[in-house]
């Protein structure tokens, strides 16, 4: 009977032997790092999908729930998650996440950012002063992380420094092998031209050597407008680019509008992990992004 | 230099090496061999060297990157001024008009105007100050609306908050103005808290370290009657989550000890949905709060709402609210239309019949609410 009731008892328990380290990523493409870098140490939670604008999402009570019980949050930063991430941490009551912390990181912080500027003005639209945040586009960036993340890690969990910096090590020398892949099937596209959707792609092309030309937004943030549609036409009505892209959480009517008209490919391009159905892990992702880009170049 | 040679040499030794029949096509055969496996062997040797030229270039590009990188900066979430508290000014205004008797909403008004600042204050503290900027009486009036200090570094999931704070009571009385869906407040906060309910106090909230969002809190305020003050206090209670990747929700009861009025109750239920949660583009909020009173004359108060944004920056919505009296049950019904040209501005029609005097009313007006500066995240 006192057996059963024990056994019962120790039901309840939570078996969190294991005692893993929880880690909040605001971003898919961190909560891929961190289970790269981590492995079973770590156990990863990212607060948007590859499906949400991750500007604007609800600060909502599942969100603040986890980051209570995180160890680390990690964030793109440069004000990225500005509309909500605050929120969260002011409610969530976890001192060891707080900003300042070794508990919160901010990933952008750890590379160059391509058009931060001083000229703070929303006349031009959705600026972020400290540069463009969607640093995850250039897989150098991921590297820079992925480093910074690794002594993190072994900063909170210093018990496992030998088993992060193990991981650590076999992931940058899997990525290293990948950049030199991924590099050569890009070769072909340097000095291509492409329109963009919204300012997402910046460090993407610039390490591609892939030229901006143009947006589909008038000014970051503000929908495309059919004016503004309609002078992109003329201007690209004899060429000019080679290909319109846009991430998969944006409508796809403005790109096809312009792509039925001047007759340049429009595509889809992962922004970040789970953004389309190859890109399962950091990988897979830049593997169909280079796919992707030499694919549209290949039927224009 | 000197290997690639050889099957020239070879060449020219075959060329001119003096006939010999059939002998010489078995040794033509085996020369033609060699030089095949010689060619393998240097498009080896040349696809190894190109191999080793990538990398070299890889590294060479690499070390520019790491060059570049810059040294971490100190964290400071949130991109305020190094030491200046974050500023905004939010401007409201609005034009009212109404078909019934004349009174004193209608004309244009500012009165919602706010100045908002905050910081942290250092490891253990972050302070916020919102003041309403009012002109009323032909004299502007700077109005301290909320000013407190919460701490940012409490253990096991506490937080304490103190100052002249918006109570934790219901949903709707913690956010500002400039936050609602409608030009104002319904009936019940009309009628029981006189707005809403800002005091002096103390706040103390726990949050549980559940997968579900578990909140318990309580303030201990000044009130109003009690020459002794500490004549208020609240509990509340707030639980959530999410429903699939598209939907979350709230869901709270609140209680209010006042001693110049009766107890109050709330319960408040708020249900969010954006297709896969991507807020940006469409999405649906229903929002409704019962208040029971325990007083003779006036039994309680509610509303609902529904907003719903169809697609980018337009958004449509539709509220009930109500009181209960011994005497009949008045209520009023409002729809609103707005459009935000950008998350920071936002320009509202609404259009109200209010049911609750002798004779039905209409009203109707326009609202902006436009900021600058910064804009602090909003909550749920």
């Amino acid at each position: 009977m006192r057996m059963l009731i024990a056994v019962s008892l120790l039901s309840l328990v939570p078996l969190s032997v294991n005692a893993e380290i929880r880690v909040f990523a605001c971003e898919p493409e961190w909560a891929a790092l961190a289970d790269e870098i981590g492995g079973d140490l770590v156990e990863t939670y990212s607060a948007t999908t590859a499906l949400q604008d991750p500007h604007y999402i609800q600060a909502r009570p599942s969100l603040i729930a986890k980051v209570r019980r995180a160890d680390l949050v990690i964030c793109s930063g440069a004000q990225l998650e500005i509309g909500w991430l605050p929120a969260l941490l002011q409610k969530a009551n976890n001192r060891k996440v707080m900003p300042g912390t070794d508990g919160y990181m901010e990933a952008s912080r750890f590379v160059l950012r391509l058009d931060a500027t001083a000229d703070l003005d929303r006349a031009k639209g959705d600026i972020h002063p400290q540069g463009n945040p969607h640093i995850q586009m250039n897989p150098h960036n991921i590297a820079a992380v992925a480093r910074a993340l690794g002594e993190r890690l072994g900063r909170i969990n210093p018990g496992n420094t030998a088993t992060y910096e193990n991981n650590l090590s076999k992931f940058l020398t899997r990525w290293e092998e990948a950049l030199v892949r991924w590099e050569d099937a890009a070769m072909s596209l340097k000095g291509k031209q492409a329109i963009t959707h919204h300012k997402s792609w910046v460090y993407l092309l610039n390490w591609l050597g892939i030229e901006e030309s143009a947006s589909l937004e008038a000014v970051p943030g503000i929908p495309p407008s059919a004016a503004h549609l309609s002078r992109l036409t003329t201007q690209f009505a004899g060429g000019g680019a080679d290909l319109i892209i846009r991430a998969p959480y944006q409508h796809g009517k403005a790109s096809e509008w312009l792509a039925e008209r001047t007759g340049i490919p429009a595509i889809v391009l992962p922004l970040t992990v789970g953004g389309t159905s190859d890109a399962t892990n950091l990988f897979t992702m830049f593997d169909d992004i280079i796919a992707r880009l030499q694919g549209a170049m290949d039927d224009a | 230099m000197r290997i690639v040679s050889i099957p020239g040499a070879l060449a020219v030794l075959i060329l001119f090496s003096p006939a010999a029949s059939m002998a010489q096509d078995t040794d033509l055969e085996s020369m033609r061999a060699a030089i095949d496996e010689l060619r393998a062997d240097y498009d080896a040797r040349i696809a190894e060297l190109e191999r080793r030229l990538a990398i070299a270039e890889q590294n060479a590009s690499q070390a520019v990157y790491a060059a570049q990188a810059v040294a971490p900066e100190p964290e400071q979430g949130g991109g305020n001024e190094a030491f200046n508290p974050a500023i905004g000014v939010v401007f409201q205004g609005r034009l009212w008009g109404t078909d019934g008797p004349a009174n004193e909403s209608e004309g244009f008004a500012t009165g919602e105007t706010e100045l908002i600042m905050n910081a942290n204050v250092d490891d253990k503290f972050a302070a916020y100050l919102t003041a309403a900027l009012a002109y009323e009486d032909g004299e502007s009036e700077l109005e301290i609306e909320e000013a407190w200090v919460e701490t940012t570094a409490l253990p096991a999931g506490f937080g304490a908050r103190f100052g002249r704070i918006a109570s934790g009571l219901g949903y709707l009385n913690a956010k500002h103005s400039h936050q609602w869906d409608f030009v104002d407040l319904p009936l019940p906060y009309q009628a029981f808290l006189d707005g809403r309910y800002i005091d002096n106090g103390v706040q103390l909230t726990w949050l549980a370290p559940t997968d579900v969002y578990m909140e318990l809190g309580g303030e201990i305020l000044q009130g109003e009657g009690d020459p002794s003050g500490l004549a208020a206090s609240t509990l509340f209670a707030n639980v959530g989550g999410d429903v699939g990747s598209s939907s979350s929700w709230l869901a709270g009861a609140s209680y209010l000890d006042r001693d110049d009025m009766a107890s109050l109750s709330v319960a408040h239920f708020i249900w969010k949905w954006a297709p896969h949660g991507n807020w940006k583009d469409r999405n649906f909020v229903f929002q409704t709060e019962y208040f029971d009173y325990s007083d003779t004359g006036i039994d309680g108060g509610w509303y609902a709402q529904a907003i719903y944004q169809p697609f980018e920056r337009w958004r449509f919505g539709a509220r009930a609210d109500g009181l209960q009296t011994d005497v009949d049950d008045p209520r009023r019904y409002s729809l609103m239309l707005d459009w935000s040209n950008s998350e920071f501005s936002r320009l509202r029609m609404q259009f109200t019949q209010d049911e609750t005097g002798a004779t039905n009313r209409n009203e109707w007006g326009l609202q902006y609410i436009h900021s600058i500066g910064a804009h602090g995240a909003h909550t749920f």
